[in-house]
């Protein structure tokens, strides 16, 4: 180390590469081992130890398992779409993707459910991930024709304006097929709370390509920070990134919707959580948005099952409780630095 | 060092000529800046040598052309510093700095200490040491520009780009600015092309003027030569007085037309 000159200037390369927050990523684990063992030993059906094991391995342990991969997928897939889209207020939701998503499957319901289940893979997933993708390469198109990168307002309008639709184009096909009404209707509201294992299994592979390909991108996601032109003249090709990303986070988003239903704010109260307690920096907020997401989403799991015993309480309620106060509070602090 | 070697460039926007018939060569070390009114073409050489847009006509390096190169290697080639660059108010000097490092680090990579190394040496020499830890948003606009040409030395290019680099800064940091990037250009044998709107202060650091006027060169050459009342008259509309100073500075004063 003594014979390199750099060793002697008074800026070290350790200096530069210490980050200030290094034990946020095993508090968020401490955090999430905490949501576990919470979320298997509260319940209706009896607490720390009096439950029957058969509830705990079979309806409890899946039911926890799921909302933590919910939970991870929409939170890690909120800080992608916000780092790519460079607009701190955009979640699967506000894009149009989990509409999308809908759409897709109930196409999938209208053609003939039944149909589909021998076969070898399951196209229901798949469904809702082309409408899901879909969805957000409109709302993308649409707001960056307006000039997104200058005010990501009109981003989030475009996306709501593809929500109504993919919504009402939904709303169409059920007017059509009334028979499949409720199979669609149970599938959007979620199954987080008969969730089994099989579940588990459907969304897993998915999930784990999803979340594999957004971190292997968080270093893209900080150059992208500082605009396209300057990330182009980096030498970052900006539209592959862009387009690997959506893709990826678009993929998760609709497996997980596809299992729990619409589950609003995740995707944009946990990154922004994140951002103030631990820095923005992308190449530390998507880990952590993954670990402290699963978390979240199987603490707010918990409320649901034991407020109104034996009646459930939906946890997309309990999300949007404490999200949507978090979300006005993002627009009031982050708003102004969008134009 | 490195030559750059414009070969009837050309780049439109629509149906419009942003610049046409552009040729030039810039020799290595030397330092070229692009003068004429707003619109005249003078960001547009400098964005598609960027390759932040399409062009006609070449653009070579060394004489090799730029646009055969893949996107890592032109910024291994070619550093670009915007007129207003986007520093995102929470990252630190040091990771910003690190982002010139891009080129070097793979797609799936991360820095290695050599990256880290060089951060921390182009923090030492350009005295932005005390930056490395505070976020951009706490810092001036003379401190925010000095970073900026930090990550482009970071990115250890032989050809800098400029785009009126101090066009936000009051007369001292203009003069701060100007002054680090011609000692570094010195030090590091960097080319430098830069778009001005100061006639003064581009005569002053630069080697060699050209003059631009709807996408065309219409005078190139030492400021002597270029900066002439005559001259920027007829492309400017301006009525100036011209001053040569005893060390060969050529001042360029407005003059009032009204009586």
């Amino acid at each position: 180390m003594l014979a390199d000159p750099l060793a002697r200037t008074a800026t070290t390369a350790r200096s530069v590469a210490a980050r200030p927050g290094r034990w946020w990523l095993p508090a968020s684990l401490v955090l999430l081992a905490v949501a576990l063992f919470l979320g298997v030993m509260v319940g209706p059906a009896g607490n720390w130890g009096s439950a029957d094991w058969n509830i705990i391995w079979n309806v409890r342990m899946p039911r926890v398992v799921l909302a933590g991969i919910v939970g991870a997928t929409l939170s890690l897939s909120g800080a992608s779409y916000q780092g790519v889209f460079r607009n701190p207020l955009v979640d699967p939701y506000l894009l149009g993707v989990a509409a999308g998503a809908g759409l897709g499957a109930t196409i999938v319901f209208a053609v003939g459910r039944a149909s589909t289940t021998t076969w070898l893979i399951d196209p229901l997933p798949l469904a809702a991930f082309v409408g899901g993708l879909l969805a957000v390469l409109i709302t993308y198109l649409v707001g960056a024709s307006f000039g997104a990168n200058r005010n990501g307002v009109t981003l989030v309008l475009a996306g709501v304006a593809v929500t109504s639709l993919a919504t009402a184009i939904q709303a169409f096909v059920l007017q059509r097929n009334t028979e499949v009404i409720r199979e669609v209707y149970s599938w959007i509201l979620g199954r987080l709370t008969l969730a089994n294992w099989g579940d588990v299994r459907l969304v897993l592979p998915y999930v784990v390509l999803s979340s594999t390909v957004l971190l292997l991108h968080r270093r893209h996601l900080d150059v992208l920070r500082v605009g396209d032109d300057e990330a182009i003249s980096l030498g970052t090709q900006v539209t592959r990134v862009r387009l690997v990303v959506v893709i990826a986070a678009t993929m998760g988003t609709a497996a997980v919707v596809s299992v729990s239903g619409l589950i609003g704010f995740v995707g944009i109260v946990v990154p922004h959580a994140i951002r103030l307690l631990a820095g923005a920096s992308y190449r530390r907020l998507l880990p952590l948005s993954l670990v402290v997401g699963a978390a979240f989403l199987i603490l707010a799991d918990i409320p649901g099952r034991v407020l109104q015993d034996p009646a459930e309480t939906p946890i997309g309620v309990v999300t949007a409780f404490f999200g949507a106060p978090f979300f006005i509070l993002v627009l009031r602090t982050r708003g102004r630095s969008l134009g | 060092m490195s030559s750059l070697a414009f070969v009837d460039l050309s780049v439109r926007y629509g149906r419009r000529d942003a610049i046409a018939g552009f040729t030039d060569t810039v020799r290595p070390g030397e330092w070229l800046c692009l003068i004429g009114p707003n619109g005249a073409g003078k960001s547009s050489i400098l964005r598609a040598t960027a390759g932040l847009v399409p062009h006609g006509g070449r653009i070579e390096v060394d004489g090799s052309p730029l646009s055969l190169r893949s996107s890592r290697r032109r910024a291994e080639l070619v550093a670009y510093v915007p007129q207003s660059p986007n520093l995102p108010d929470d990252m630190t000097g040091a990771e910003y700095v690190l982002l010139g490092r891009n080129p070097y680090i793979g797609y799936f990579g991360v820095e290695s200490q050599h990256d880290l190394a060089m951060v921390a040496s182009v923090l030492d020499r350009l005295d932005l040491a005390d930056f490395a830890r505070r976020p951009l948003g706490t810092m001036s606009g003379g401190e925010r520009q000095r970073l900026v040409i930090a990550r482009a030395i970071a990115q250890e290019a032989p050809i800098l780009l400029l785009d009126e680099p101090t066009s936000a800064l009051d007369i001292g940091h203009q003069q701060q600015a100007l002054e680090l990037v011609d000692r570094l250009r010195r030090e590091h044998g960097l080319t430098v092309v830069s778009a001005m709107h100061d006639l003064t202060l581009a005569g002053l650091y630069a080697d060699r003027l050209a003059l631009l006027h709807q996408g065309h060169v219409v005078a190139t050459g030492p400021a002597a030569s270029v900066l002439r009342p005559e001259t920027l008259s007829e492309f400017y509309g301006v009525s100036v007085s011209v001053h040569h100073e005893d060390d060969g500075t050529v001042v360029v004063v407005p003059r009032r037309t009204s009586a």
